[in-house]
């Protein structure tokens, strides 16, 4: 899934760090291994990585390759609202079909 | 604004349940803290209680165990049994934006005997990427991909 690769790519600091620094606008890899304390390789490596999961997007200009945060990323948002309201409604379900569905306090007793 | 527009499709969920549409609506609003996983919340503290308060107007948020309160969003629509409208007001980076509007929809109608179609629809998914507040956010977005991750994780963890 997608949006999973989405999460997993944001699990790494140093590539979460290149995504933030993206989020403040388009930048080329040379500026942004400037703001960051790794190589210049490395950077291009996390933005590789971004780019796969759906991240970020990237365009020539002129001789160099411009990276900005993907105005599609939205797709994210929504893979992960969806798989989110699927795991919520189950146990909605489960909720309501137990006896325990007429509660009306806040319940925190776990069940075997 | 930007040069395009992206209108992502709705969520839509539709499933049956074995209870009457009056005991699933009480249910998924009054007993919403009984069902509502508790890896999923927004701010630093972990989740206590999860509410969505009764009525029109009323609030629907989460109580963290720091005692914090965090809004989530308000009840737009409140006609039991039949449906629930409440407007989700939390941004793609994980805050509480009351500019923001996307819309959660639940219907619930009676399909025989003690059983209940609930029809479940987020819409307005688009708006999640043309909010200032959002904009701002992703300035200063400590925590915002963060918090994500960690209710994500969780997720997969539990």
């Amino acid at each position: 899934m997608t949006n999973a690769k989405a999460f997993a790519a944001l699990a790494d600091p140093t590539r979460r760090e290149v995504f933030e620094h993206l989020a403040r606008g388009p930048s080329a890899v040379g500026d942004l291994a400037q703001g960051l304390p790794v190589s210049r390789p490395a950077v291009s490596q996390h933005l590789k990585v971004l780019k796969e999961a759906g991240l970020v997007i990237d365009r020539p200009e002129g001789a160099r390759r411009v990276y900005q945060i993907d105005p599609h990323g939205l797709g994210q948002i929504r893979a992960w609202l969806d798989q989110f309201w699927d795991t919520a409604l189950d146990a909605f379900k489960a909720a309501v079909e137990s006896d325990a569905g007429h509660s009306e306090t806040p319940a925190n007793e776990d069940r075997p | 604004m930007t040069s395009t527009t992206i209108r992502p499709a709705a969520i839509r969920k539709t499933f049956t349940v074995r209870a009457t549409p009056e005991k699933a609506f009480r249910v998924f609003t009054a007993g919403f803290d009984g069902w509502w996983p508790k890896t999923h919340y927004i701010g630093s503290s972990p989740l206590k209680t999860a509410v969505i308060e009764p009525g029109v107007g009323g609030r629907w948020y989460g109580l963290h165990e720091d005692g914090a309160e965090n809004l989530w969003g308000d009840v737009l629509a409140w006609e039991p049994p039949a449906r629930l409208l409440l407007a989700w007001r939390i941004t793609g980076q994980w805050v509480y934006d009351p500019d923001l509007l996307t819309e959660v929809e639940v219907r619930f109608t009676a399909a025989g005997e003690a059983r209940t179609r609930v029809d479940f629809e987020h819409r307005g998914l688009e708006r999640f990427g043309d909010s200032d507040a959002a904009r701002q956010t992703r300035l200063s977005m400590d925590g915002g991909w963060g918090s994500i991750l960690e209710s994500f994780q969780a997720a997969a963890n539990g």
